[in-house]
């Protein structure tokens, strides 16, 4: 609110009144008094400080709403202060408690503001322009000069002029009053309540609203409904049984890294493309799209965004008999540039069960200090290094568990005849006996997966719609000058002789008063100045212009 | 997908070169500011006496020694003509990069680095063809160019290569050159601000009857309430650029990640930013608030414009994670 939005502010800077004597405070004289304060300019101004202040800490901890797995984490590396942290509502400023006071009172301040202002403004656009001031000098910028002409032509003349230059103009007893710029306080009103919009825009979004992720693995296929999601985030309002019907098939996923560049840039992924066949609803026929980052698919009132990618080794395990008692392709999900996978293959069919721990590694190394370790992100080199342990998964129990991790609380992990844990490396197509009798295990080949997001927002067109509002009402707020022109005769020149030739001689003043920023308002007095002597007698010379106070 | 080695290598000798034009403009600059000041401080000292002498209440303005000599014009001429040079060279040096992977040249830090100190300096011209007398800017403008640059060849240098997928967008030029001509603004607009602040404490001391013995090249820039009025219009000509860079920002990120708005470290910073500019531009025209409080706010908002460069890219781990810094 810059400038004059903020003139109905009780504390906006404009001429001093007398304060009234302190009447007692009833119930609602109380409510008037918190009414007040809440919309004074200096608890705007407040609030907005303590608004930047409060979003920081969303800045510093990981949020639950941004990455759930990061507060995880981070709540196992600092055990002593994160009870704390997450009492504050750190984990989740954007939704704690004391973050959407300070938004929602910045915004109950904005309308005790915007409201008052508009009445105030709708009115001034009816009034008619202010009478000229007794003393023109006084204004701030101000100019005169003598012309041979009529109080009613110099009137007209103005009044021409300025309607030209789109001011309101207002002629009075041979003095022209004249107001320009209410554009500004138009935009700083639209500017505002924009940004009403945009918040209610916003919350209508995330109650209407969904959003879901799903991972794929080439040649596999979803179908939209609440079981087919791996995390699944409803608003409020959105009716999770009736979620659009079409199903997607991942039919490719091409990568490419970069392998030119050196340094940080070597590895660096360079394009992504999943290559889908969709069917909009049952029974439509299927299209084939491509759904690429920065380039979603856009299905039935959804987008679907491609989110990562990554690696699923396609594993056979045989038990002692040689029976197929798991087979099929397994997510490892990639941690940093080279992708390394970690990821866990659980076969549930055998007594004891079994349960394969390890990491795949798309272009392995030996390193002499790490050991196997990823060297680029691509699979040009594959291979998949375990571990097996035997025993109970802890899956029967019906109880929750990632698929990404083992629980190895009741199993034993599977040696080698010295007593060394058994670990193996495969590459595609190679088998390997588990000791113990435990079966074996293939590495078939290596797929892809592609990770999904659908995003439905029905409201993202009004947010944008008042976003860009609000920039159009900004920019007027600031820019457009508001200004205020006075035209008056103040006398006959010193000099004019009482009769005969040059007896007309009047003095024209021209004034103007800012009502905003306004650096170039001293130009627009001498402009204005030199057009009306034009007009009145068809010569350009200079206007007396004297300096305001 | 190839990328021009040579072209990159012309790119950053250009850098160098540009460097070098700088460091001569700032040599002028400062020549221009010292000279000025040291005729200054002897004329407001002749002036001092004889307002002591008469007893005469201490008028600001008529300390305001008439415009230095020649010398000071001369040397803040050349030191112009050798930011124009430099700023050619700077140019080459964004579009050569830029050329060498056939993309916009601000897809990691030290490119983002060159080219918004480029806009710096190019906003800053744009100033002195505006207004010649706004060339005591030049030391506080280029100054924070040459430190920029040097901060880009020595800690953010990237080699060149083509983009990650996430950047990949029409975006990228629309939101992040908008950024760039914000962001320049932004800091001229704090140079402009600091001054203001030193200007004003030395009014003050002045009235006070004690005159500030150092820093004399102040007396030749213009007082603080014309600092304070340039500095609001660069604030004032940056908000809504900001304000756009938000909006395109929240328009790329609904492309690329499938939310408009997510409370990405990055995200947050900018909306802080945001923010603070906003309380800057309300404290402006709030009773108590106007004057030094309000430019403090401004101050703080570049102190984030900079925290947002500067450690958000490195240290917070977002979505935004193109710093390119291994």
């Amino acid at each position: 609110m810059p400038d004059d939005l903020v003139a109905s502010r009780s504390d906006a800077p404009r001429p001093e009144r007398d304060d009234p004597a302190l009447p007692s405070l009833g119930a609602i004289g109380l409510l008037r008094w918190a009414w007040r304060q809440l919309t004074s300019m200096r608890t705007a101004l407040f609030l907005l400080m303590l608004l930047a202040i409060g979003a920081l800490p969303g800045s510093v901890f990981p949020q639950r709403g941004v990455d759930a797995t990061q507060v995880t984490r981070y709540r196992a590396e600092h055990p002593e202060l994160s009870p704390w942290l997450d009492r504050l509502g750190m984990f989740d400023v954007y939704s704690s408690v004391w973050f959407s006071a300070v938004y929602l009172l910045l915004f109950v301040s904005l309308v005790g503001c915007v409201v008052p202002r508009t009445r105030v403004h709708l009115a001034a656009m009816r009034a008619r322009p202010p009478r000229p001031p007794s003393r023109m000098q006084r204004m701030p910028a101000h100019a005169s000069f003598e012309v041979e002409a009529s109080e009613s032509e110099v009137a007209e003349a103005a009044r021409e002029l300025l309607r030209g230059k789109r001011y309101r103009v207002d002629v009075r007893g041979g003095a022209v009053s004249a107001e320009r710029g209410y554009l500004r306080e138009t935009g700083n009103l639209l500017f505002h309540v924009a940004l009403l919009g945009l918040l209610v825009a916003v919350a209508l979004g995330s109650l209407t609203g969904y959003r879901g992720q799903f991972l794929l693995t080439t040649g596999t296929g979803f179908a939209n409904s609440l079981v087919a999601y791996d995390t699944f985030d409803p608003g409020t309002w959105v009716d999770e049984g009736d979620l659009p019907p079409f199903q997607l098939t991942l039919d490719d996923l091409t990568v490419a890294f970069e392998t030119d560049a050196a340094g940080n840039q070597f590895a660096a992924p360079r394009d992504f493309e999943a290559a889908v066949t969709v069917v909009d609803e049952p029974g439509a026929d299927p299209v084939e799209r491509t759904i690429r980052v920065n380039q979603p698919l856009p299905v039935q009132g959804t987008n679907v965004y491609l989110q990562g990618n990554g690696y699923a080794p396609v594993v056979t395990v045989r038990d002692t008999q040689g029976r197929v008692v798991k087979s099929g392709p397994v997510v490892f999900v990639p941690q940093g540039r080279f992708y390394e996978s970690p990821g866990v293959v659980k076969v549930l069919e055998t007594e004891p069960q079994v349960g394969l721990q390890g990491i795949f590694l798309p272009t392995w190394e030996m390193d002499a200090e790490r050991g196997p370790v990823s060297v680029f992100p691509d699979a040009l080199d594959p291979r998949w290094f375990f571990t097996a342990w035997t025993g109970d998964l802890g899956l029967d129990g019906g109880e929750a568990q990632s698929v990404y991790e083992l629980d190895t609380t009741s199993m034993t992990q599977l040696t080698d005849d010295d007593r060394t844990p058994f670990a193996v490396g495969l590459s595609p197509g190679e088998s390997i006996d588990l000791p113990d009798g435990a079966g074996s295990v293939t590495l078939e080949r290596i797929d892809r997966f592609a990770a999904f997001g659908v995003r439905h927002d029905p409201a993202k067109g009004w947010a944008l719609g008042f976003s860009v509002l609000a920039i159009v009402g900004l920019v007027a707020s600031l820019f457009v000058p508001r200004r205020r022109v006075w035209v008056k005769v103040s006398g006959r020149g010193p000099e004019a002789p009482a009769d005969g030739p040059g007896a007309g001689v009047i003095v024209v003043e021209v004034a103007a008063l800012a009502r905003s920023e306004d650096p170039r308002l001293e130009a627009e007095v001498a402009q204005l100045t030199t057009r009306l002597r034009e007009r009145l007698d068809g010569t350009a010379t200079e206007p007396n212009q004297e300096p305001g106070e | 997908m190839s990328v021009d080695t040579t072209l990159a290598q012309v790119s950053n000798v250009l850098v160098y070169s540009s460097m070098a034009a700088y460091s001569g403009a700032l040599l002028g600059y400062a020549t221009d500011l010292s000279s000025r000041g040291g005729r200054s401080a002897r004329a407001v000292a002749a002036q001092e006496k004889v307002l002591v002498g008469s007893g005469a209440p201490v008028d600001d303005a008529a300390e305001r020694p008439p415009m230095a000599g020649a010398r000071s014009s001369r040397a803040a001429g050349i030191a112009t003509s050798l930011t124009w040079l430099a700023t050619g060279l700077h140019l080459a040096a964004v579009l050569t990069r830029g050329l060498s992977a056939s993309r916009v040249p601000w897809g990691n830090m030290y490119e983002f680095a060159v080219t918004g100190s480029f806009v710096v300096s190019a906003v800053f011209l744009g100033l002195v063809v505006w207004r010649r007398d706004l060339r005591w800017l030049g030391v506080f403008s280029v100054g924070p160019v040459l430190l920029t640059l040097g901060l880009a060849v020595t800690v953010l240098y990237t080699e060149s290569a083509q983009l990650v997928p996430a950047l990949q967008s029409p975006f990228l030029v629309v939101h992040v050159s908008i950024a760039f001509i914000s962001s320049a603004l932004f800091t001229l607009g704090f140079s402009v601000h600091v001054l203001q602040l030193v200007q004003d404490r030395r009014q003050q001391a002045r009235a006070a009857g004690t005159p500030p013995t150092r820093g004399a090249f102040m007396d030749r820039l213009p007082r603080a309430a014309d600092l304070e009025a340039l500095g609001y219009r660069l604030v004032a000509v940056s908000f809504p650029l900001w304000t756009f860079t938000l909006v395109a920002g929240a328009i790329w990120a609904e492309k690329a990640w499938g939310r408009y708005w997510g409370w990405d470290p990055k995200e947050v910073w900018t909306f802080v930013i945001w923010v603070v500019y906003a309380a800057y531009l309300h404290a402006r025209a709030t009773r108590g608030w106007d004057g030094r409080r309000a430019t403090y706010l401004a101050i703080a908002g570049f102190v984030c414009v900079l925290l947002n460069f500067g450690v958000v890219n490195i240290f917070f781990s977002g979505e935004h994670s193109y710093a390119g810094i291994g």
